[in-house]
């Protein structure tokens, strides 16, 4: 066992601390950051900053070199992952859609063609992806989805709706799952397809998250044309390279360093501010608790450092993914919880209030920490895969 | 990075589940468990046989020459299977405060005795305020002469009631500072004015009150520096709660083991408990737990084998896990049922270990209080 990080990894991550500390314009320090892009400005700095990173070979560094990358490999994707995750860079879900997601699925089942026409775009920043995956009647069970493809001569016509798609408003493609053989059980009917967004027949609806930002989206498929060459991988194999993308969408390892940042905020504010005349820092429950949240961001970090520890070696993380997934979204749940205890009343100011505190950072956290434990698979559908493929546990 | 074992340590767990499985087994757990003195001489030689109790102390003592985290991939086995005797006093508590503190002469004497199996020791430090703080450290030791006269009591010593010696933390000067005046000595059990009282404990682990009366000591018996103790103390119970969490994270795959098998098999309104969702969502709680505990214990133990500062570590390690082999045992019990609650079955015996390890070393309250001066709190 070594929980070093080589010599060569740490300075990497200097360098990586340094550049990103940088590269963060003035103005993304005065916005509302967090998950999302809250307004279009944030989203326009979002983007600028990702073809900086692109042009480092930073926005997609394990990616092999051939595709754009920089073939960094899996544990210095890591430690960049963590330090933009913890110098709240401006670096959100649309990158993680793209670059984590769908660029590493289509490296799995793309083409050759596909590959080089999607990950370098994808590695410098110049497109961006949407997942076309929930429908209204398809949530936690996505292999009931029901939106058809259906060939004609050279191209799918595609028809149904999507859900839940966030930044479709922005995207560039749509990565989409289609029902491509109604004939065949569930699980076997579905192929995965690359779908340009700018084609006649979509129509997107805006939906208003809970924090009051316009992240996801309904989009509609109506009679929409694509070449067939845009199905990816093996047809109706779509649920097996869904089921994978998943599984890299689970493979998050920033969620310990989002929690960390949470951490130093209310240590920091625990340490400088008083309360009936005596420090928060002093308060025993206080201190209790600010001590279990440490702990827990410590098995959090683990979890997390065993996904890209199981990736460097060559493996594939799955139940393992879904474990640091749902300890790490319910422990930003009780991160953000413990952090409105300790600001007390100026917890509840909102960005943009008179006397909010570092831009109501706990505040935001708080209710968006709602979000995260349901995309990408409910906490209760990662138990179940904990469950099931982990301990393998009966299905029936 | 590397959160794997390595080839050896991959061999100890192997062999060490192996052996346990075949010379320990539950009905021998039982009967130690029940009985007064807690230790099976026949166990006790087989492991001393394989090396185990020299496994993280130099080869010219007679040990195997191998790190505390080799010792804490043998406690998490150890833990598995559960293992009841002197071991860990022995080799935890003891033998790594010889070797950090004893002498060349000591170390011959006593480390290596360890080593071959033929001594069984144990560290006296709690007392009647049963915490791990320098201030509790009331048992007085008064230089007289070429000799020490001690008097005191010390409470929860284990494995104190088959003990050929115990090490003794002792005040032998008193001060504003209470971490400074306090020594270590070797006090044969069998002195004049030494009484060992074992306790009944929810763990049946063998607890003892000792009793110092007028016990006259040597004063080359004296381990390390004179009012030099504490610092030796601390170290070694840092040493002692990452082992103890190492133990827990055994039991606490045991009990996974044991409820997800049982869940398989256990057929209820027509189909086995395991494939009903809230079995399931247990079963997954259970292994984030264990699999964070060991991982957070692992580092630490790493952490403080490489010589790296570890205070933080440890104190994380031993808060979580602590509540973490609880959190595993009860949901295992739940998954159990009836049956469980029963003293023929064997969970009961790994939820009595879960607190009793949780007690030991320092509580979650304890190590969270570390935890956040390390902070800066």
């Amino acid at each position: 066992m070594d929980f070093r990080f080589t010599a060569e990894e740490e300075a990497f991550r200097k360098e990586v601390q340094a550049w990103v500390k940088a590269a963060i314009p003035q103005r993304w320090r005065e916005l509302p950051t967090g998950f999302w892009q809250e307004t279009d400005e944030s989203w326009q700095i979002s983007r600028q900053f990702q073809k900086k990173l692109g042009s480092r070979g930073w926005l997609a560094p394990a990616y092999p070199v051939e595709y754009g990358g920089a073939g960094l490999g899996h544990i210095k994707r890591l430690i960049l992952a963590e330090e933009l995750t913890y110098q709240d860079a401006p670096v959100g879900i649309e990158t993680e859609i793209t670059v984590n997601w769908v660029g590493m699925a289509l490296q799995h089942f793309g083409s050759e063609q596909q590959k080089k026409d999607y990950l370098t775009r994808i590695a410098k920043g110049d497109i961006v992806f949407c997942l076309g995956y929930s429908e209204p009647n398809a949530g936690s069970d996505l292999a009931s989805l029901q939106t058809r493809a259906v060939e004609k001569g050279d191209d799918y016509i595609i028809n149904g709706q999507k859900i839940w798609c966030s930044y479709a408003h922005f995207a560039d493609y749509c990565w989409l799952g289609a029902v491509t053989d109604p004939e065949l059980p569930k699980h076997r009917n579905m192929s995965m397809f690359v779908v340009d967004m700018k084609n006649p027949g979509i129509t997107i609806r805006p939906l208003i998250n809970a924090i009051g930002c316009h992240s996801f989206n309904e989009v509609f498929f109506d009679e929409v044309h694509t070449p067939a060459a845009s199905l990816v991988g093996v047809k109706n194999n779509g649920w097996f390279q869904l089921a994978m993308a998943l599984d890299f969408e689970r493979s998050g390892v920033q969620t310990a360093a989002a929690n960390k940042l949470l951490l130093d905020h209310m240590v920091n504010y625990a340490k400088a501010n008083k309360r009936g005349g005596k420090l928060l820092s002093k308060d025993p429950i206080l201190r209790n608790m600010i001590a279990e949240m440490a702990i827990e961001i410590e098995v959090a970090r683990m979890l997390c450092y065993r996904i890209a520890w199981i990736y460097s070696k060559g493996g594939h993380s799955n139940y393992e993914s879904s474990q640091a997934m749902v300890f790490g979204s319910e422990l930003l749940r009780r991160i953000s919880d413990a952090g409105m205890r300790v600001l007390g009343q100026y917890g509840q100011l909102a960005y943009g209030s008179q006397r909010a505190v570092e831009r109501a950072a706990m505040c935001r956290s708080y209710i968006a920490s709602l979000s995260i434990g349901v995309g990408g698979g409910t906490n209760e559908i990662q138990r179940n895969i904990i469950a099931m493929r982990g301990l393998g546990l009966p299905r029936k | 990075m590397d959160l794997g074992l390595n080839e050896e340590q991959e061999m100890l767990k192997k062999s060490a589940k192996e052996f346990l499985s075949k010379e320990c087994p539950k009905k021998l757990v039982r009967e130690l468990d029940e009985g007064d003195s807690g230790l099976s001489r026949d166990l006790w030689k087989k492991m001393a046989g394989l090396g185990w109790m020299g496994l993280p102390f130099p080869e010219k003592f007679g040990g195997n020459g191998g790190t505390l985290l080799d010792l804490i991939v043998l406690l998490d086995e150890m833990g598995y299977n559960i293992v009841p005797g002197p071991f860990f006093a022995t080799v935890v508590l003891a033998g790594f405060t010889l070797m950090e503190a004893g002498s060349e002469e000591q170390k011959q004497a006593y480390l290596a005795k360890i080593c071959s199996g033929e001594m069984i020791m144990t560290l006296a430090l709690t007392e009647l305020d049963g915490t791990y703080l320098p201030e509790s450290v009331e048992t007085v030791a008064e230089a007289k002469g070429d000799q020490y006269i001690l008097n005191g009591a010390k409470l929860f010593v284990p494995d104190a009631n088959v003990a050929d010696f115990l090490l003794v933390a002792a005040r032998t000067k008193s001060g504003a500072d209470p971490a400074e005046g306090i020594s270590i000595f070797i006090v044969d059990v069998k002195s004049r004015g030494v009484k060992v009282t074992p306790l009944k404990t929810l763990g049946r682990d063998k607890l003892c009150e000792v009793v110092f009366d007028n016990v006259t000591i040597p004063s080359k018996d004296l381990v390390g520096k004179l009012n030099g103790g504490w610092p030796v103390i601390k170290s070694i119970l840092r040493k002692a709660a990452v082992a103890k969490c190492a133990e827990m994270v055994g039991g606490a795959q045991a009990s996974l083991d044991m409820a997800v098998s049982y869940a398989k098999e256990r057929v209820q309104f027509g189909r086995p408990i395991g494939a009903f969702q809230a079995i399931q969502h247990y079963c997954a709680n259970m292994v984030t737990d264990v699999d964070g505990s060991r991982f957070i214990t692992y580092k630490a133990a790493w952490t403080e084998s490489e010589g790296l500062p570890s205070d933080l570590e440890i104190s994380m390690a031993k808060a979580w896990t602590s509540e973490a082999f609880k959190r595993v045992a009860v949901l295992a019990h739940q998954i159990f049922g009836a049956i469980g609650f029963t003293m023929d079955h064997d969970m009961h015996l790994y939820f009595r270990r879960a607190k009793a390890g949780e007690i030991a070393y320092g509580d979650a309250d304890f190590h969270r209080e570390i935890v956040a001066a390390q902070l800066g709190l």
